[in-house]
């Protein structure tokens, strides 16, 4: 590889305070990032909250006003050119041709980063059977289904292995299937040694692909760390029961805490008893005590904390060592981060 | 998904991460092959260049031969070469709205995170139309010499006319392309496009001598390039004096260019 790349990098990603101001808008307000090679890290956040810009000031689409990024040791800033020769970026809406075929748009991508012309039609044939769109390969990709278009997005971005790849919102707008096969794709680059930086507004996409995160909130960083520290944060799954009788909502939590299962609070509006859960034992202790107790259950299911949740728990700890009287502070204990994330989707 | 193994991928690499020329022309060149496959897809795209020379020669020809010129076929001398200058405004208009609708989806910020020239994105859109503008000056001729269009000096200045209109064109391409870059939508791009455009063409020298005009709308059409290339084109053709508007004709072109052209690249490269 290039000479002038610092040789043993161990973050393939690295930022060090960048800002990027829109007017009064701070879509990037300091942020601090560091993902080692061959890991992924998740970048959580709200609409809004600058995940979108951070891949954009990386993929030197964006200059950044203030501070400053490397990506596998080149300086976005002073070396794009080469940097650009080390990504792969994936957006949220696919960027490819629609009017190509999926064929067509591997090897025009092959050709721009320089394969012969045998290389790239190799090169396209095979990144065709492995997502699975040789049947496709010769049909407009404005036919194909959103998740196909997603996979040949994902296909486009591996011509050139990528050491470094961004997937902004990876699955958003994708149905379960679809999710779920971009995630196999997604571990298999992994697998293959690629670093990948991932955005989403998923808390279970993160914690299906990611060993790391970070937690961003109005372009600042408010979290980060392993998938189990932020769970040690949150807390894990919550149990959410629906009973047959609504009314009897007050005397069911009454029952589990006499059974020993804490923590259970009723929601009459919503009709729902939800349970924090500490261990699969729990569950059944659960059951139990609501079988004792002769209340009928109409649904159960397991919850991982939404992003809402993960909100309210980092914010709400935070709280105590932020300035209080700073109100743009996004620790602002007085505001429920259910309605802070709405305003940002608005 | 299958468990296909990947082959390596050999990919010359640069420290400096400078694109050579060679490498440029292949970016150019694949570009281009996109957007020749983007008209193949949508062949309607080439209708401007295909039925415009023929609508507007018919159109012309028979509303205003009589009355301007007295005879069609006196018209046919007049108006034809006037209309090969014409001919790339026309074409040049949809490249604009065309570049504009491309940034609407996420094609453009793949090839601007990719390790090619971004000017590359923008000559392969100039080589196209380039293309569709020789298109529609064949036609155009062809459509003429049915008419019974008389090339009275020789092939070589018929296509002398060719290429000058040509090189116009492509300074009107760029300038489409920084119209396409700068504005919002792609129907504010043909908004503008039009409001530029019908002033230039009829307050020219394209379709009617100068002579009869008032005086200020004289005054505009003597400045007005679109005059110089149609007089130019017409002398190439009936023969007359030349050399004063096809070098007017000529820096305007540059000029155009030089000015348009890096602005063009500029705004491709910040636009978001």
């Amino acid at each position: 590889m290039a000479m002038n790349r610092i040789a043993d990098t161990t973050n393939a990603v690295e930022v060090h305070g960048v800002v990027k101001h829109y007017g009064e808008t701070k879509a990037l307000d300091g942020v601090d990032l560091a993902v080692p090679q061959g890991t992924v890290m998740g970048v959580l956040g709200p609409n809004g909250a600058g995940k979108t810009t951070l891949v954009r000031v990386l993929s030197t689409l964006i200059r950044p006003d203030a501070g400053s990024a490397f990506v596998a040791g080149y300086d976005v800033l002073r070396q794009p050119r080469q940097l650009r020769r080390v990504i792969g970026l994936t957006g949220q809406y696919a960027s490819v041709d629609e009017a190509l075929s999926g064929r067509e748009n591997l090897y025009m991508i092959g050709r721009l980063l320089d394969l012969s012309r045998r290389a790239a039609r190799l090169r396209a044939d095979e990144l065709l059977e492995r997502f699975s769109l040789t049947e496709a390969a010769g049909r407009a990709a404005k036919g194909y289904s959103g998740g196909m278009r997603r996979r040949l997005d994902l296909a486009a971005s591996m011509i050139g292995a990528p050491r470094v790849l961004y997937l902004d919102e990876p699955t958003t707008g994708l149905d379960p299937r679809t999710r779920n096969e971009v995630w196999d794709e997604v571990q298999r680059m992994v697998g293959d040694g690629t670093t990948v930086l991932l955005t989403t507004q998923y808390m279970e996409e993160a914690e299906n692909l990611a060993e790391s995160v970070t937690v961003i909130d109005r372009g600042r960083v408010i979290a980060g760390g392993s998938i189990a520290e932020l769970k040690a944060k949150v807390g894990g799954r919550t149990l959410h029961v629906r009973p047959v009788v609504v009314a009897e909502l007050p005397s069911m939590a009454q029952a589990l805490d006499e059974y020993g299962v804490h923590g259970a609070t009723a929601d009459q509006a919503a009709g729902l008893l939800s349970v924090p859960i500490a261990d699969d034992g729990q569950l059944t202790s659960v059951v139990r005590a609501l079988g004792a107790g002769g209340f009928g259950i109409a649904h159960m299911d397991t919850h991982l904390p939404s992003l809402d949740e993960v909100f309210l728990a980092v914010t709400g700890q935070r709280a105590g060592g932020t300035d209080p009287t700073d109100p743009t502070d996004p620790a602002d204990p007085t505001d429920p981060a259910g309605t802070k994330i709405e305003e940002f989707a608005a | 998904m299958s468990a296909i193994t990947l082959s390596p991928v050999e990919r010359p690499d640069d420290a400096e991460g400078r694109i050579g020329l060679r490498a440029n022309l292949r970016h150019i060149g694949a570009l281009a092959r996109r957007n020749l496959m983007q008209i193949k897809a949508d062949p309607e795209s080439m209708f401007d260049a295909l039925l415009m020379p023929i609508i507007f020669t018919l159109l012309f020809v028979y509303v205003f031969g009589g009355a301007v010129s007295g005879s069609q076929h006196e018209y046919i001398q007049y108006m034809i070469p006037g209309l090969m200058a014409m001919m790339g405004m026309n074409i040049a208009m949809s490249v604009g709205s065309g570049i504009n609708s491309d940034f609407k989806t996420g094609v453009m910020d793949r090839f601007r995170t990719m390790p090619i020239a971004r000017s590359s994105v923008l000559v392969a859109k100039v080589v196209v139309e380039m293309g569709r503008m020789m298109v529609a000056t064949t036609i155009l001729l062809a459509m003429a010499f049915v008419l019974g269009l008389d090339v009275r000096t020789t092939p070589l200045h018929l296509l002398a006319a060719v290429a000058l209109a040509l090189a116009f064109g492509a300074s009107l391409v760029w300038t489409s392309m920084l119209l396409g870059l700068a504005v919002n939508s792609p129907q504010a791009v043909q908004g503008i496009g039009m409001l530029v455009l019908m002033p230039l063409q009829f307050g020219s020298s394209i379709f009617a001598p100068t002579s009869t005009m008032p005086g200020w709308l004289e005054s505009f059409t003597k400045i007005n390039p679109l005059s110089n290339l149609a007089d130019a084109c017409r002398n190439l053709v009936n023969g007359g004096p030349v050399a004063h508007s096809v070098w007017i004709t000529l820096a305007w072109s540059i000029g155009i260019t030089a000015v348009t052209a890096p602005l063009a690249v500029m705004r491709f490269r910040k636009k978001t």
